[in-house]
């Protein structure tokens, strides 16, 4: 294989890892824009993955296994819905609590899949295809166009998302309500409902990302099979400055680092003539060591589109306004 | 037409109250989730009670798994106090058992009386200095400690792992990427069966009880819990109190560290937490960050946890049913709350109320 041909597919496998941070990246985003840090990313993810694998084995249609898993996203999200917007809920506590019960909830009832296979259907049904013409494209070819639908569908929904919180009347809205939700409540702004729906809907999206793991990428049950990509999601919201577009870039930029980690595992490599190691461990740390850099660069840098929504965080209590 | 109002400060009888009614209802809804599954909730809960308090041995295992759990739960609690979420007890945790075993490593010659104060101090300096990372960057740069701490997790496990693979790796062990073991000075000795833990976190427990609640110190923690505002107002210097709590607080985790590498593993992995750091964060905010609490919640949580261990054998029921009860009670305390600080006020007439 010549080196081209080595990087494509290189490229071709970071994307895929990259794809189920994208998901939960977003549904961060939807989240974290209403003005809610959830920490269950994790919990969805794998709630999600345990209930799109089950789905599909009974049903051996793809489409309602995808269904399924963003279902079961969207009901972790509910619940968390629930205790922090109208019960007010500590935001941290609660969605540390999501991920515990997800990743409980994934043990149990994952326990009676391991070893069973997914109906050939729907392993055809997200097999890689070439898209004619554009698959031809040399490395980008490779990337975006000979890939799976469930991975293409992920910057899909990017683009979507950053049109609907940029370009529309509901999104200014939503954003209005995580930057401050007692003005955008006082002009009108129906808030709770507001942050019901967008955290839903956030949770079926980690529900979607979790389901490509067991669905596509593996596509066996694993326990833990999210193997903590939920947290580098919750980290990579921060990192794409709640962008859904940045988010596109920093998620394959993340499963490119993942890719590397594979690959090098404790390759001897030689630099300037010399034998160096690296150590794959120690390339894993990059994505958080980042993650804490861009953190600091963004509040120094105090360009207003990069500042966390100003409300993040903090519980809305309409009789306290 | 309702309306919500605050209630005044509920007392301490309704706040318990209030607390074991919502355990009561979580467990009846895991119940029910139990009986979905086909499993018999009676037989379930009863296993675990057996399991986790059955006989004498079983009694001992739980308490080893309350030390770390309670250890850790306390050092939350500091950080909590004052509203510093530090949800890198997962991370101070692994730092103090790192400084544990460098000791252990390389001072072996020193006795027993000698080694384990040292590691002692090591630990708790290292998970100190590992918290005062996010909360330097806070004072600083004002970024979310939260999402600090919880990247430094990451971080700290991927560093014990290349240290396991790498440096620190014990060359007698051919394939295994193992370290070596602590000489015997190095390891934790057992008063009554269980290693001398417990002792030691009662007495951190009293201690820090004493410093939140008795101490100038643990006054100027609060404050600046309720309101930063207040505190500057006060002429507390809220950046100094708050790096000296944080540096407890990672301290104390460092501690739990500490006491699990020389105990429980006599050397240091990189699966040493089994997760409890995580867990931590709940025990201790279920305890409402009061350390006797704290004592009586860890150890519940950790009966939990020994007692699901003995149900995958007994009944095989995956062990990640303890994960989904203490998700599901947390949700329902977390739901609770409100109906401790609010109450709802029904009108008759929305007109009126308008």
């Amino acid at each position: 294989m010549d080196g081209l041909t080595q990087l494509s597919l290189f490229l071709q496998v970071s994307v895929q890892m990259g794809t189920p941070i994208l998901f939960g990246t977003l549904g961060g985003i939807l989240c974290e824009k209403v003005g809610h840090i959830n920490l269950g990313v994790e919990g969805m993810m794998l709630m999600g993955a345990v209930f799109g694998f089950m789905a599909s084995v009974a049903t051996g249609n793809p489409a309602f296994a995808v269904l399924a898993a963003g279902i079961a996203g969207a009901f972790g999200a509910l619940i968390y819905a629930v205790i922090t917007v109208s019960l007010r809920g500590n935001h941290t506590v609660t969605g540390l609590a999501l991920t515990i019960f997800g990743s409980g909830v994934a043990g149990l009832l994952g326990k009676q899949l391991t070893g069973m296979a997914q109906p050939e259907h729907v392993i055809a049904s997200f097999a890689a295809y070439s898209v004619p013409g554009l698959s031809k494209i040399p490395v980008l070819g490779e990337m975006f166009f000979q890939q799976s639908i469930y991975v293409q569908i992920a910057p899909v929904c990017a683009v979507l998302l950053y049109l609907y919180l940029n370009k529309t009347y509901v999104g200014l809205n939503l954003r209005a309500i995580g930057e401050n939700p007692g003005a955008a409540d006082a002009s009108g702004i129906k808030v709770n409902l507001y942050k019901y729906l967008h955290i839903v809907a956030g949770g079926f999206l980690c529900g979607m990302g979790g389901a490509y793991l067991s669905i596509v990428f593996v596509p066996h049950w694993q326990d833990n099979i999210t193997a903590g990509i939920g947290w580098i999601a919750v980290a990579l919201v921060i990192f794409s400055t709640w962008n859904p577009l940045k988010a596109i870039g920093g998620a394959y930029f993340f499963g490119i680092l993942r890719g590397i980690g594979y690959k090098l595992q404790n390759a001897d490599m030689s630099l300037f003539g010399r034998q160096i190691q690296i150590s794959s461990q120690l390339l894993d740390m990059i994505p958080y060591l980042m993650t804490i850099i861009v953190l600091v660069l963004i509040v120094q840098g105090k360009r207003r589109e990069n500042q966390p929504p100003h409300a993040l965080g903090n519980p809305y209590f309409r009789e306290e306004r | 037409m309702i309306q919500i109002v605050k209630r005044p400060d509920p007392s301490k009888t309704q706040d318990l109250l209030t607390r074991l009614f919502a355990v009561l209802c979580a467990l009846v809804c895991a119940s029910l989730l139990m009986a979905a599954l086909g499993y018999n909730p009676f037989k379930v809960f009863g296993n675990i009670f057996i399991g986790s308090t059955g006989t004498l041995h079983r009694i001992r295992e739980t308490i080893i798994k309350t030390i770390p759990l309670a250890a850790l739960s306390l050092g939350v609690a500091v950080a909590f106090k004052m509203k510093f979420w530090n949800i890198g007890a997962e991370g101070q945790f692994y730092m103090g058992a790192m400084a544990a075993a460098w000791v252990a490593f390389n001072f072996n010659r020193l006795p027993m009386i000698l080694m384990l104060p040292f590691m002692f101090c090591a630990a708790m300096l290292c998970g100190g200095l590992w918290a005062l990372i996010p909360a330097f960057l806070k004072s600083k740069f004002k970024t979310s400690e939260i999402l600090v701490t919880l990247m430094l997790n990451y971080v700290a496990v991927k560093w014990i792992t290349y240290l396991q693979y790498g440096p620190w790796k014990d060359p007698k062990a051919a394939g295994f990427a193992k370290m070596p073991k602590f000489v015997n000075a190095a390891v934790l000795p057992k008063v009554f069966g269980v290693h001398i833990g417990w002792i030691i976190v009662l007495v951190l427990a009293v201690l820090v009880h004493i410093l939140l609640n008795k101490t100038k110190f643990g006054y100027q923690v609060s404050v600046i819990g309720e309101s930063e505002y207040t505190a500057r107002y006060a002429g507390i210097s809220v950046a100094k109190i708050t790096l000296i709590a944080v540096i407890i607080g990672g301290g104390l985790c460092g501690v739990a560290g500490f006491m699990q590498a020389s105990a429980i593993e006599h050397s240091l992995t990189d699966q040493l937490s089994a997760g409890l750091g995580f867990t931590s964060v709940i025990t201790a905010w279920l305890a409402r960050l009061s350390a006797p609490a704290i004592i009586v919640v860890s150890f519940l949580f950790a009966a939990l946890l020994q007692g699901s261990a003995y149900i995958q054998t007994a009944m095989q029921i995956p062990t990640a049913v303890a994960e989904v009860l203490q998700g599901i009670i947390l949700f329902f305390v977390l739901g609770s709350e409100f109906f401790l600080n609010y109450k709802l006020v029904f009108h008759k007439n929305a007109k009126e109320a308008a």
